[in-house]
């Protein structure tokens, strides 16, 4: 075969990618002692305690519902605000419109450090504080532009005859978006929701500080380990294995769109 | 896309998002620059200050040297991860089973939450039981991430080439298959050279994704916060307390309002400022 | 330059062809002389593209050789082959000049400068470029785009053909006209071969000396215009070209003559069916049914407009015809006669030609 030295590249590439990986996985299956009894390239000893622990402790587990409900929460929301929003983008010129479009991305480019204590103050005045519909909202920061942002790829992509052939036919709006452009560009919502998806799980500093004990996150729940209950680290590498599953789960489920997805549907 | 009419009452259906979005952005940002221009010795008593905390932090070398860390870092991972993540996309195949093997397994750091990026790093990182800190100290390089900053530094820019360089091979592979095969068949017949073909048709064609790669890859890389803290604590001493360390250290750890919103509305300012470079650019590129 | 040869070419995309259908290219000799300009016409799907393809060495053939004059070239890749190649969608190099992408092929095959200065200037004075030259190549029109990647084809000196893949598509319909005779006094200037692959029979028939007609990876005919339009070799040929296209009407044949729906129709030469036929079928051109006072009897459904003329559409039993008029001639809907010319009716059986002419009987 030719082309040989490309793929040993991309081998190597993807070693590199999967080694830091292996190595949590291969200390969440550690004793403690082995772990700190020195270096160890398999678990020696194979246990699952580190497992058991999290999925027994309610502290532990309750971490993980409690991201997932936000994460979902998030997801829902800000795709459901940046469908008509995008559309508007996509089809019409209206005063402001450019300006709008860049004062919504500019919110991307909003460092979660500038607005953590703000944040607290906000949530905190309005009595949201430790509540999972705050981090949904305070996620929608940065998710809403970019759904926008992806989903008025997508939506210029679809030709404006799609629009006009269906109002000639006599459909309503909502009855016309819902029922044909929406399937048009089911691709382009999936894209979105799996970007809304992945920054909102991923993001720790403004779940960490507008949350206390009811909807504290999963990741929150780790910092806490890993500096009060001293060096726990097979139950540290346990807990990030398995924050990795759901993101593992959702690229399976998106792994024909991600090419064209992370285009973000401009290519 | 041309064609678009004129339709105030697509207001309407922007409303939800600005409001939204409104409220999440302008009332901190309100809250922000309240607190920049005031004084406040505890008990909720302001006073007014004017541009004071300004001038003190354009003056202290405090920020200077964490703007400094920041830049050095952004510029450090941008020059190591476009051009690799350009060049990992180029070795993808194009078609066949092992296409979504790789997009799958490329996209896997893109979805682990940032402190476990930390977390996972640092574990690896450890000298004694880690297996990246055991394999260099056995093989006699003399590495120890929480003692000597520069191997906090080296640890912080791998950590950050392992997270994101996905992201810019995956839209950079996202463009090159978007390039019709004519292209490269006409370069065949005009007897174009590999390198040829990356030069004239390849990389013109990826302008506009490595754009959009480079705008997302310095507004996250800018703003990082959760990694480095997880992983050195910005330490040792002050090594690797990028701008965001030092923001969240003076506000919540000194809980110097201040001087923290100055700080807030200053750093918020660059970032801005370099993304609407980028933006006139990629849109300026995009009309032509 | 040189004369090219397809030698029993076969060509399937998979990789263990089974039935008919499984093949792209089902068989082909085709021969392409040196310096002709040739269109290659047929529907979609017919494997133009394929055969296109082979002969630029982009796809390697199942089965068969490709030979450009004495030399087997079949393994060749294309940039050994000396070929050039025009796409259905302008290609160039969007950052380079004008000029540079004229230069590019030369630069790359590492001819000296002066000599790249030249032949740039002679092909962008005969594709009258030579204005834009230090114009960035991405800001030009689709007309002037196809233009300049023809010219990277003819700025080589060595050019063995050039083939052009449907180039018109994305010209704006009143610069097509102008882009086709352009290209055609170029073929006239340069001499080098040209193939121009087209669905459009217009384009076809306007640019080439002679047509290559293709239906589902065969070749039906090769002939000229003229021979297309008179003696179509196969009943497709004759739907295909002209418009309206031929009337097939399906026969039988007795007594040396042909009969549909009854009515007896004269062919050019006593008509008499091969044996082993079974379908068996008239063909005459529209232009050569009129309306008369004797003749075979008809009825007139529909007369439409259709310009310097008037398509009637006419019914003998339930078998339809069609007829060309002038559009001075009136004509009413109901009985009539149709006189339909021996000299051009000529017969099918199982869609290809049945020689009837006198003397060329076996």
């Amino acid at each position: 075969m030719r082309a040989r030295l490309p793929t040993v590249a991309l081998i190597l590439y993807i070693v590199f990618l999967m080694l830091p990986i292996y190595w949590l996985v291969a200390m969440s299956f550690k004793t403690t002692n082995e772990i700190l009894g020195g270096f160890t390239l398999f678990p020696q000893v194979w246990t699952l305690e580190n497992y058991l622990t999290i999925l027994t402790d309610p502290t532990w587990y309750w971490g993980y519902i409690n991201s997932i409900i936000y994460v979902t929460l998030n997801t829902v929301l800000a795709i459901a605000v940046a469908l008509p929003a995008a559309y508007a983008f996509s089809r019409y010129r209206f005063l402001g419109d450019k300006h709008l479009f860049f004062w919504l991305l500019t919110n991307r480019m909003a460092p979660p450090a500038v607005f953590a204590l703000p944040f607290f103050q906000l949530y905190s005045a309005i009595g949201l504080f430790d509540t999972h519909i705050a981090v949904a909202l305070a996620h929608c920061l940065f998710n809403i532009p970019l759904a926008v942002w992806i989903l008025e790829g997508f939506m210029s992509g679809v030709p404006k005859e799609l629009d006009e052939t269906a109002y000639v036919d006599g459909y309503s709006f909502p009855h016309f978006f819902t029922r044909i452009f929406l399937p048009n560009i089911s691709s382009g919502v999936g894209v979105a929701a799996f970007f809304c998806f992945m920054f909102s799980w991923v993001e720790m500093l403004l779940a960490k500080t507008l949350t206390a004990v009811e909807a504290k996150p999963i990741v929150a729940t780790m910092t806490r380990t890993a500096s009060t209950a001293g060096y726990d680290l097979g139950l540290l590498a346990a807990a990030g294995v398995l924050t990795i599953i759901p993101g593992a789960i959702v690229i399976y489920f998106v792994r024909n769109y991600i090419a064209r997805g992370f285009a973000l549907g401009r290519v | 896309m041309s064609g678009k009419t004129d339709n105030q009452r697509a207001w309407f259906l922007v409303l939800p998002v600005v409001l939204l979005v409104a409220f999440n952005a302008l009332v901190p940002l309100m809250t922000v620059v309240n607190y920049s221009v005031q004084e406040t010795f505890g008990n909720n008593i302001f006073f007014w200050h004017g541009v004071g905390w300004f001038q003190d932090l354009l003056r202290s070398e405090r920020f200077h040297a964490a703007l400094g860390r920041q830049l050095l870092f952004t510029f450090t991972i941008l020059l190591i991860e476009v051009p690799l993540g350009v060049a990992i996309a180029l070795c993808m195949p194009k078609k066949g089973i092992w296409v979504s093997v790789c997009l799958v397994l490329m996209a896997l750091p893109l979805l682990v939450p940032w402190n476990v990026v930390g977390a996972m790093w640092n574990i690896f990182a450890l000298p004694d039981i880690g297996l990246l800190g055991w394999s260099l100290n056995t093989l006699g390089f003399e590495y120890n991430m929480t003692q000597q900053p520069l191997s906090a530094w080296i640890t912080l820019v791998v950590m950050d080439v392992w997270h994101w360089t996905s992201l810019v091979a995956l839209l950079a592979y996202a463009g090159l298959i978007a390039i019709p095969e004519a292209y490269y068949q006409a370069a065949k017949i005009d007897g174009a050279k590999a390198w040829a073909v990356f030069r004239y048709i390849q990389l013109p064609k990826l302008g506009r994704v490595l754009t959009i790669a480079l705008l997302l890859r310095f507004m996250d890389s800018f703003m990082i916060y959760t990694e480095p803290f997880v992983l050195t604590g910005g330490g040792p001493g002050n090594a690797t307390t990028l701008l965001s360390i030092d923001l969240v250290k003076i506000a919540l750890g000194q809980f110097d309002l201040g001087p923290a919103a100055a700080m807030s509305i200053i750093y918020f300012l660059i970032t801005l400022a370099i993304c609407w470079v980028f933006y006139t650019l990629m849109t300026r590129n995009e009309a032509r | 330059m040189a004369q090219i040869r397809l030698d029993n070419l076969r060509h399937s995309y998979m990789r263990a062809p089974k039935s008919d259908a499984d093949w792209a290219l089902k068989r082909l000799d085709v021969v392409w002389d040196d310096g002709g300009a040739y269109a290659l016409l047929g529907p979609s799907g017919c494997g133009k593209s394929t055969l296109l393809n082979i002969i630029s060495g982009l796809v390697r053939p199942s089965e068969g050789r490709v030979l450009f004059g004495d030399t087997d070239v079949t393994d060749l890749p294309p940039d050994r082959r000396n070929i050039a190649q025009v796409f259905q969608f302008p290609v160039i190099y969007d950052t380079m000049t004008v000029h540079d992408n004229l230069a590019f092929p030369l630069r790359n095959r590492g001819v000296e400068a002066r000599h790249v200065e030249t032949r740039v200037g002679e092909i962008a004075s005969m594709l009258e470029l030579t204005d834009l030259l230090d114009r960035r190549a991405a800001g030009l029109t689709p007309d002037l785009k196809q233009k300049l990647s023809l010219g990277r084809g003819l700025v080589r000196d060595d050019v063995n053909v050039i083939m052009f893949d449907e180039p018109l598509t994305v010209i704006d319909p009143h610069l097509k006209w102008r882009l086709r005779s352009k290209l055609k006094e170029l073929h006239y200037n340069v001499r080098v071969t040209m193939i121009y692959v087209t669905h459009d029979q217009t384009e076809a028939l306007t640019f080439a000396d002679r047509v290559v007609v293709m239906e589902e990876g065969e070749v039906v005919q090769i002939g000229t215009p003229v021979e297309l339009f008179e003696r179509p070799q196969h009943t497709f040929v004759g739907h295909f070209i002209g418009s309206p296209g031929m009337n097939v009407l399906p026969c039988e044949v007795r007594d040396g003559a042909a009969f549909v729906g009854g009515e007896r129709i004269t062919t050019e030469g006593p008509a008499k069916a091969p044996a082993g036929a079974n379908r068996l079928e008239v063909g005459v051109r529209p232009e050569h049914v009129q309306i008369a006072n004797e003749g075979v009897p008809a009825e007139v459904v529909n007369v439409a407009d259709a310009g310097r003329y008037r398509v009637v559409d006419a019914r003998i039993g339930d078998i339809r015809i069609n007829a060309l008029m002038s559009e001075n001639d009136t004509i009413a809907a109901g009985p009539t006669r149709l006189s339909i010319d021996p000299a051009h009716t000529r017969l099918y059986a199982d869609g290809w030609l049945v020689d009837t002419r006198q003397g060329t009987e076996p």
